[in-house]
């Protein structure tokens, strides 16, 4: 299947599933250690990959969230990133996308404008998360906020659901309609 | 959004006069500064620039005077706005700043060994380096060489004394200045009389300049003096002195200015943009590939026609330039390195844009090469230093 579809499989009792995308492998990786050391009440599963679409031949879960991770220092990743959008289906934007923009810190090694990666947010309607992943306490807090917006996406919370979660997140700021 | 694009004529009218005027799109503390107060949130348009054109420099200013900017490599700092800073103080400036830097030598703080820190200072206005008439004037600190003589004045009537006899025809004196070893001497020549005319050699140049620089003009009050870009060539233990001495006398900030690889991308393709009558270096881009145990340098040098017709190829609108050409122009040449070489250079970081025009480092290290577009240069890195300082 080249395109990611939310809801052509089953879930599976108290499992959440999180997809991170992103061309820094060992960024991901200390993102997925920190994101499994949280303790939490479901049963947490988090797929690496380099970019969209996935091999069809792997029997992977339904996935809950996907967090498509941007490394503002090359445009690499931007460029990878944005390739990987046409494979994600519509309907996972209803709350179930997320960008993650790291390297913001360095500012002498950005090498994309932020105002790059918030018009992509803006045009995919998701949200957009700011962390520095190099650094471990930063990361260690996104590792948590990032369980807490999975179990919401996998319907663990009972009364919230995606869709409430992302339209929570963007009333703060809801850029006017000219400016696009 | 109209609001804006009003604020923006504003300071094109006072140019109205020069049509061919170099400016730059509202900064982004403007454009907040609109939001803000429409309470909308901020998402910017791509940025708009114009290409620099030759005919830049003022009438006024010489060449030849201008000279001793070019060739050199200039470290860049960005400096807030001057309080009570005045253009007709320049030599009560020089003497409190000289006063400072011998209190200094004093106290033994800076001490390198081998170091020759007998500087004097002399300051002076630049005429002509400034973008539009509202630009305050662009000022230079140089620091000479102190001759000998000055320096020890005191220690020869002692030493003389000391002596007994003394021949007035000729000057004795000990170079090391301790007291008790008065059994060596040395003497020297007449010619060795200091003359008033006798210049030293320029061991620190310093100059202060803003081209361009209204967003920032306009939202400071009168007492302050805005040149928010200063470049210093020289000794760092120099420019920290007097650094410090600027700090405390005018109440203002000193911050070295990094330049990142974005804006490195926008400085190759505006100086590739610029027509040049005969190329004096190749264009050069270095990219620092991190990878353990040491870093990887990636050189890749173009000659200067070739890039100059690769840049005409992208250009669409006459007379600037847009986010979309830039990031075309070295989608580019990253695409024809990866075809050859199979490594993608947008996952690496760029340190170096080295052109017939400038050249620049991501430290903040700048060397301008062409004199007809000393002012275009200076505007971007003005538009830097102004941002940095918002």
């Amino acid at each position: 299947m080249s395109v990611l579809r939310p809801l052509d499989k089953l879930p599976s009792l108290n499992t959440a599933t999180i997809l991170l995308v992103g061309t820094e492998d060992a960024l991901l990786q200390q993102l997925a250690d920190s994101m499994l050391k949280e303790d939490c009440a479901s049963e947490l599963k988090v797929h690496l990959a380099k970019s969209l679409p996935l091999p069809s031949s792997v029997n992977r879960p339904r996935i809950d969230l996907i967090v498509f991770v941007v490394n503002l220092h090359s445009k690499y990743s931007l460029q990878n990133t944005e390739e990987s959008l046409h494979h994600v289906d519509a309907s996972f934007f209803l709350g179930k996308v997320c960008f993650l923009a790291t390297g913001a810190g360095r500012e002498s090694h950005c090498s994309i404008h932020r105002h790059t990666v918030v018009r992509l947010a803006h045009s995919y309607q998701s949200p957009l998360l700011y962390c520095d992943l190099e650094v471990e306490g930063f990361r260690a807090t996104m590792a948590q906020r990032l369980v807490r917006m999975l179990q919401i996406c996998a319907g663990h919370v009972p009364g919230v659901s995606a869709l409430n979660l992302l339209s929570l997140l963007r009333s703060s700021e809801g850029p006017s309609l000219e400016d696009m | 959004m109209d609001s804006y694009d009003a604020s923006e004529s504003t300071p094109r009218q006072s140019t109205s006069s020069r049509p061919e005027d170099y400016f730059i799109g509202a900064t982004f503390l403007q454009k907040r500064l609109e939001s803000v107060r429409k309470q909308t949130s901020f998402i910017p348009t791509p940025p708009r620039r114009k290409i620099p054109h030759c005919s830049q420099l003022q009438e006024d200013v010489d060449p030849q005077k201008v000279a001793f900017l070019l060739h050199k490599q200039w470290t860049l700092y960005s400096l807030t706005p001057l309080y009570k800073f005045s253009y007709c103080n320049l030599k009560e400036y020089s003497r409190l700043l000289n006063a400072f830097i011998v209190a200094e030598k004093q106290k033994g703080l800076a001490v390198e060994v081998g170091e020759d820190l007998n500087i004097k200072v002399i300051f002076s206005t630049l005429l002509g380096i400034k973008g539009t008439q509202k630009d305050p004037e662009a000022f230079l600190v140089q620091g000479l060489t102190l001759s000998p003589r000055l320096e020890c004045s005191g220690t020869i009537l002692v030493y003389c004394n000391l002596l007994g006899s003394s021949d007035p025809s000729t000057l004795a004196f000990q170079v090391a200045g301790t007291t008790g070893a008065c059994h060596y001497t040395r003497i020297l020549s007449k010619s060795q009389l200091p003359s008033e005319n006798r210049e030293g050699k320029v061991l620190w140049t310093g100059w202060f300049c803003c081209i361009f620089g209204d967003s920032v003009l306009e939202t400071v009050s009168e007492d302050f003096t805005c040149l928010p870009l200063f470049l210093a060539n020289g000794a760092e233990s120099n420019t920290a002195i007097i650094g410090t001495w600027f700090q405390k006398t005018f109440d203002c900030y000193f911050s070295p200015l990094a330049i990142n690889a974005f804006n490195l991308s926008w400085m190759a393709a505006m100086w590739t943009a610029c027509k040049m009558d005969h190329y004096v270096a190749t264009t050069e881009f270095l990219w620092s590939v991190p990878c353990s145990p040491q870093s990887l340098d990636i050189s890749y040098a173009i000659h200067p026609e070739d890039a100059k017709a690769l840049w005409d190829s992208v250009h669409k609108t006459p007379g600037e330039v847009t986010q979309e050409e830039v990031d075309l122009f070295m989608d580019c040449l990253y695409s024809h390195f990866h075809r050859h070489f199979k490594i993608h250079l947008s996952a690496t970081r760029l340190i170096r844009v080295s052109t017939s025009v400038a050249s620049a480092h991501t430290d903040g290290k700048i060397k301008i090469l062409c004199h007809k577009y000393l002012i275009g240069v200076l505007a971007y890195l003005t538009e830097l230093a102004v941002f940095q300082i918002e």
